[in-house]
């Protein structure tokens, strides 16, 4: 039984876009040049592949299934009225590539490749004597970087914080694209009351400061439906479909506040284009509006798009942690390096210092963030020579 | 010159106009007054009695827009909307929805310790960044420059949160130098400070110094400074002496954009450092969820913005005379 979140379809988009942009670059010129444009920088290329890694784990986590329920036998439960019953708890291709490491769990703190828990617990030894010692883990030696407070394993976590962390970095801007093109193309195409309507809007947005702008919205609307976890019935549309997702809120709030540099970028780039001797062409021909709009000034702005779309994505993963942190980010349940920052905080202020959390998080956040910086330079040096060195 | 910066005046009335009504319909309409009472009182066993005599204790009681059963100026005046939001306008913020404080006051008191972090970490951290951005611009193209942009986009990379919580336990906890957090009145609070101003400098560097290198290098390709060059002055008089006055005009609007914000604090640095000042202030009321002084704090943001935008529309023509009046 396949259960799909608002937020999957944004991986599901992000990654057959990529193979789209990846596949016509072998026949289409401009990609074709923008791709040796890339080549050429070994350090942008190595980025890539890590970027390709990062976006893979994210989408084995974003198939997930859930599993009938099996009684002791092996029989499929079934309730009164015959129909299939489903565990609440849906399992991604993730989940279960890695059995192991998803079951393997403690009691409590363990460091990384310990055979016993961090803290003393009160024992019996076989000869009767009563002791407090640190007791043996039930998995020793297999937690590569140490189990957290309730005892789950620190690196799945983070692999499952992989997710996360690529939602709210491209579905903050995949989600605002539309808006942003729409709006920006009207204003700078039609100009006049247009222009000014939108310009008002947009100026309106960008001066509440974006983090209280994402506040207010996630106190309103973050908390109410699926918070991570477990499937309830009543926040999934035929057993299937999630729609109501916090972490979709919290892309769809942070893509509002940044969209303003999209749809300013956008009105220029228009404003530009609409002047040019080839529109101006196509006009003469007979041509509507809405087809110069469709066929001559769209297709000449994706650059600025995807140009956004890169170097906003390690912003957003950055912002993730912050806002978690205060407590508005994803929800509790929802695997975040945000999430496993915070709890870092109490664990560094324990004698002696729980320290594998917070290096679990930072690990593979910068892993992230680091070749998404390089990558971005290099895309944006290809798509706009002009922007080079800024 | 005076009726320029009238009119830039007036043209941010109806963008304030609408941060004041975006504010009512997320504060008022999709979150409605009953939310709020439920929200405070607790979500369970909340009879609808209670709910009624909070929203009348607080001033929730009257319809959020539009007021049918009065006549007159009486429909619009006498709502939700009109006697909490309109009041904005000329700054008075009322009182807080929880422990009924006037945030008028707490805000006040509450600058100072702000300042007291953000003044001196910003004036350090430009400093710092326009003296790295210009030496990287003077070496440009040797290892020196790469490594230093390997260095920033390094830096860029990792997040403040482990900025501060990794200098609170290096310098804080294990060094012991400085005290991990906390805030103390006058000369005392200086030990307190220096921390944070540290961790805010290398937190913004990266980006910082990414910026002003950009800003110097694009001003050294300019005609100019090829007539300088050519006409055989050494490369530093032409760094200095040249470049930077001129590159001087980004560095200074991107100074004025800023200053409004000081005033703010930071949300995180404040929280994690004890600060007790308007980030912390805002970050608690998130935490209690405590309407009135989010909505107060959107607000008095937005109107810190304005201000900035508009400060640095006039600075462009203080030191810009090629910026026209228009």
């Amino acid at each position: 039984m396949p259960v799909i979140l608002s937020t999957d379809l944004i991986v599901y988009f992000v990654v057959s876009a990529a193979l789209y942009f990846g596949l016509s670059a072998r026949n289409d010129g401009r990609a074709r040049e923008v791709w040796f444009e890339i080549r050429k920088n070994k350090l942008a290329l190595a980025s890539m592949c890590v970027l390709c890694l990062y976006g893979a784990a994210a989408m084995a986590d974003s198939i997930r299934f859930r599993d009938a329920l099996v009684d002791e036998k092996g029989a499929p439960v079934v309730s009164s009225d015959g129909a299939v019953l489903y565990s609440p708890q849906p399992l991604s291709l993730l989940d279960r590539a890695l059995p192991g490491m998803r079951g393997n769990s403690e009691k409590t703190y363990s460091a990384p490749f310990s055979d016993r828990l961090f803290v003393k617990e009160t024992m019996e030894t076989p000869d009767g004597r009563v002791v407090r010692d640190y007791p043996l883990l039930k998995h020793p030696h297999d937690h590569a970087l140490g189990t957290d407070r309730i005892g789950a394993d620190i690196l799945f976590t983070a692999l499952k914080g992989v997710r996360t962390a690529i939602v709210i970095g491209t579905g903050a801007t995949v989600v605002i694209i539309p808006f942003a093109i729409f709006f920006g193309v009207i204003a700078g195409y039609f100009g006049g009351f247009a222009d000014d309507a939108v310009q008002y809007v947009y100026t309106t947005l960008a001066s509440i400061p974006g983090v209280l702008l994402i506040v207010s919205f996630m106190l309103l609307f973050g908390s109410r439906g699926y918070q991570g976890g477990v499937v309830a019935a009543k926040d999934a549309v035929l057993a299937v479909f999630v729609p109501n997702d916090r972490l979709f809120w919290l892309c769809l709030i942070l893509g509002i506040t940044s969209w303003t540099d999209l749809c300013r970028l956008i009105r220029g780039e228009t404003l530009k284009l609409r002047e040019m001797d080839y529109v101006q062409a196509s006009l003469a021909f007979g041509s509507s509006r809405m087809r110069v709009i469709y066929t001559h000034i769209v297709p000449n702005l994706m650059h600025l798009v995807l140009i956004t779309f890169v170097l906003q994505f390690s912003g957003l993963v950055l912002a993730e942690s912050v806002l978690s942190y205060i407590g508005i980010g994803v929800g509790p349940q929802t695997a975040s390096w945000g999430n496993m920052i915070n709890a870092s905080r109490l664990e560094l202020s324990r004698e002696p210092v729980v320290w594998w959390n917070l290096l679990g998080a930072f690990v593979f956040m910068f892993a992230l963030v680091l070749p998404a910086n390089v990558f971005g330079d290099a895309v944006r040096d290809a798509l706009d020579p002009r922007l080079r060195n800024r | 010159m005076l009726t320029y910066v009238i009119r830039r005046i007036l043209y941010a009335i109806p963008i304030v106009i609408g941060v004041n009504v975006l504010t009512a319909l997320l504060f008022f309409y999709v979150n409605t007054p009953d939310d709020m009472a439920r929200k405070i009182l607790g979500e369970k066993n909340v009879t609808p009695e209670a709910v009624a005599n909070w929203k009348a204790e607080h001033g929730y009681n009257l319809p959020s827009f539009i007021n049918a059963k009065e006549s007159g100026a009486k429909v619009l005046t006498e709502t939700v909307f009109f006697q909490k939001s309109i009041p904005l306008l000329w700054l008075d913020f009322g009182r807080s929805d929880r422990n009924n404080i006037d945030i008028g006051t707490e805000i006040k008191s509450r600058i100072w310790p702000s300042l007291a972090v953000s003044v001196p970490m910003f004036m350090a951290g430009l400093i710092v960044e326009v003296f790295f951005a210009m030496m990287l611009a003077y070496y440009r193209g040797t290892y020196l420059d790469v490594w230093g942009m390997v260095m920033s986009v390094v830096m860029m990379s990792v997040s403040t949160l482990f900025y501060i919580i990794g200098g609170q336990f290096l310098l804080g906890k294990a060094l012991r130098i400085f005290p991990i957090s906390g805030y103390d009145t006058g000369v005392y609070s200086l030990k307190f400070l220096i921390l944070p101003v540290i961790i805010g400098v290398i937190g913004g560097a990266g980006a910082g110094v990414r910026f002003y290198r950009t800003v110097f290098l694009e001003e050294m390709g300019k005609d100019y400074i090829r007539t300088a060059r050519a006409k055989g002055l050494p490369e530093g008089k032409v760094l200095f002496k040249h470049a930077l006055k001129n590159a001087m005009i980004p560095v200074l609007t991107n100074v004025v954009v800023s200053i409004p914000f000081l005033f703010y604090g930071s949300l995180i640095m404040e929280t994690f450092f004890s600060i007790p000042g308007l980030g912390n202030f805002t970050i608690d009321a998130i935490q209690s969820q405590d309407f009135a002084i989010v909505r107060s704090m959107v607000y008095l943001g937005s109107i810190l913005y304005i201000v900035g935008l508009i400060l640095t529309d006039i600075s462009y023509t203080l030191v810009d005379p090629r910026v026209r009046l228009k």
